[in-house]
């Protein structure tokens, strides 16, 4: 019983990775918490501030996947990134930490440059299309910041991501 | 502080002296020897005496024999067998028809006394049971806190007496202490004994740290930190406890090592997508670039005489092991086979460099000739990473990672040693889970 409902978790998160519609990529995020296993949260009637750190989570998605060992933008991926863009210039004073992360399958330092790689590409995406690159810092965290817990291939794929975390 | 009275514990027990005990037999038979080259070799018996005198002497003899078994290169004998007692032994010649009789090829005694100034003396001597004879027998002066690095020494020259190789016992590691869940680990820079012992944390965990490596002169690591959410290349002094940033460099600079002369660090700089190698000079803050390729080329290791330095690179199109010159020019691929391979590291004898390998979503420990021939796997697993070698490049430490828990859901990660010849694999001890092992040189 336990086990299927963890695993009922584990597809609902899966199926949010690959989606792009705002309403399950919100869950994505409250999966990358601690708290991986709680059922999302009933959307309230009031929903975030507008270009809030909450609001851009919600309603924009604030991260992307990246297949294993690669850091080039999937379609998925460039379609969540052109929604970021357009609200951080609407939102122009807001400064941004882009997080690079990788899967457990590799070693340590490789995965530090590959999640370096990773935030870098999210960066280039976002300063090609006019975000003031004075907003944008990188950070790789490797291996080190997994959002998804499991030995598999769907927890490793949440796992290979970009973040892009508003100041 | 806790690292301060460590330290001053240290300084007290490098303040010894070791007195060469004249050996009754001089004259050598058919001597004892072990050749450790080979692939397979049997334990030798021996028989480890409760050191005679202070009531320390007992724990003396059960550190020397601890580490003698570790090595797997010794066998020690079961006490209760002894005939002749450590006080019969402390007061005259062995019996060696006693010892032969339990089937000892090795025999070690000793005393522990303390000294009018307070100091204690340790005495061991080591014997040849079938030979008849005594190989070698030394006294050491400590402070009484310097008994357990004594007693390190000891299996250290009955492992160089007997193997005609340095040993490695009187040697720390130092590693990252893990705890938590795995979405929020606290990682801490943490240093023991090699065998587990004298556990101490040098940092609170606020702070993610990784990879540490040992400084040749064993008075400073380099590693990473996270501090100030700017991940940068540091090194903490082990004596006062400072942490001081590496260079001025405008990405994130980790996976560093000393030079064999300790006065250069190795390291990456990532920035803008591109990773390479650098090298800074610790007395003129000088920084060199090594490599200069669109790939990721990090993890570099130089070897032991300084003139070369192997890396790992996916120049090629995946995660390879190369080796180049010390000033960057002469690369050359020496990893070919299935999957990928990184984290290379010379061994301190050449001879070998030991790496993970990546194969079938299988990891595993590995040594390859610096030439890249005689690849050997030693150790594999769902997850083993980060080779280290002993001073004297017998044997490897590594970290092995495995999923527990509901689903896979949670990590258990611990510290193992194995022999080259891929025998012999031991767990560490370790208070906490721990990961990114490396290996002190003998402390001097």
């Amino acid at each position: 019983m336990r086990m299927n409902y963890l695993s009922l978790c584990a597809a609902l998160a899966l199926v949010a990775a690959c989606s792009s519609t705002p309403e399950k990529k919100a869950e994505v995020a409250t999966g990358g918490t601690a708290t991986t296993t709680t059922a999302p949260q009933p959307t309230k009637p009031t929903g975030p501030v507008p270009g809030s750190k909450e609001d851009f989570v919600v309603n924009v998605g604030d991260r992307v996947f990246f297949g294993y060992d690669k850091f080039d933008l999937t379609p998925e991926a460039t379609a969540t990134l052109d929604k970021q863009a357009a609200w951080l210039k609407k939102y122009g004073q807001v400064t941004i930490t882009i997080e690079g992360h990788a899967d457990e399958r590799g070693t340590r330092e490789y995965n530090l440059a590959l999640g370096e790689r990773r935030a870098n590409a999210v960066k280039n995406y976002l300063t090609a299309t006019g975000v003031d690159l004075a907003r944008v810092q990188v950070i790789s965290y490797g291996k080190e910041r997994p959002a998804v817990l499991g030995s598999n291939e769907a927890a490793w794929a949440q796992n290979r991501r970009g973040v892009t975390v508003i100041n | 502080m806790t690292t301060r009275q460590t330290l001053t514990a240290l300084r007290r027990a490098i303040a010894l002296a070791a007195v060469m005990i004249m050996a009754v037999a001089v004259q050598a038979k058919a001597e004892l020897h072990l050749d450790i080259t080979q692939g397979n070799v049997q334990p030798l018996p021996i028989a480890v005496t409760q050191f005679y005198g202070e009531a320390v002497g007992a724990q003396i003899a059960n550190v020397v024999e601890a580490d003698l078994e570790r090595s797997g290169l010794f066998r020690p004998l079961d006490h209760r067998a002894f005939i002749q007692t450590p006080d019969q032994l402390a007061n005259g010649l062995p019996r060696y028809g006693d010892w032969k009789v339990i089937n000892a090829q090795a025999l070690v005694s000793g005393t522990a006394s303390v000294q009018p100034d307070g100091r204690l003396k340790v005495e061991f001597r080591l014997f040849d049971v079938l030979a008849q004879q005594q190989l070698t027998g030394l006294a050491y002066f400590t402070q009484p806190d310097g008994w357990r690095r004594i007693a390190h020494i000891i299996a250290d020259a009955i492992y160089k007496r007997i193997t005609g190789e340095d040993g490695y016992f009187d040697t720390r590691i130092v590693y990252i202490a893990e705890s938590g869940p795995a979405t929020a680990r606290q990682k801490r820079l943490a240093i023991m004994d090699q065998d587990g012992e004298n556990n101490l944390y040098l940092t609170d965990g606020r702070v993610l740290v990784l990879t540490p490596r040992f400084s040749p002169t064993a008075q400073e690591i380099t590693y990473l930190s996270y501090f100030n959410n700017r991940p940068r290349v540091y090194i903490f002094n082990v004596d006062t406890g400072r942490q001081e940033v590496l260079g001025d460099f405008p990405g994130m600079t980790f996976a560093p090592r000393f030079s064999p002369d300790g006065n250069k660090v190795i390291m990456s700089l990532a920035q803008n997508g591109n990773t390479d190698i650098y090298l800074l000079d610790l007395r003129t803050r000088r920084q060199t670039r090594l490599t200069d390729n669109p790939a990721i080329d990090t993890a570099p290791s130089f070897s032991p005489d300084g003139s070369k330095i192997t890396f790992e690179s996916d120049r090629g199109g995946s995660q390879q092991i190369y080796t180049m010159n010390a000033d960057g020019t002469n690369v050359q691929r020496i990893t070919f086979g299935a999957g990928k391979y990184g984290t290379p590291v010379w061994s301190p004898r050449g001879d070998l460099i030991a790496f993970t390998r990546i194969n079938g979503g299988r990891f595993s420990i590995g040594v390859i000739r610096p030439d890249g021939s005689g690849e050997r796997e030693l150790s594999t697993g769902y997850l083993v990473e980060g080779p280290t070698w002993a001073p004297n490049g017998r044997v490897l430490m590594y970290f092995k990672e495995k999923p527990t828990g509901e689903g896979g859901r949670q990590r258990q990660v611990r510290l193992y040693s194995i022999d080259l010849t891929g025998r012999n694999e031991r767990q560490m001890l370790t208070p906490t889970d721990a990961s990114d092992p490396a290996w002190s040189p003998l402390i001097p």
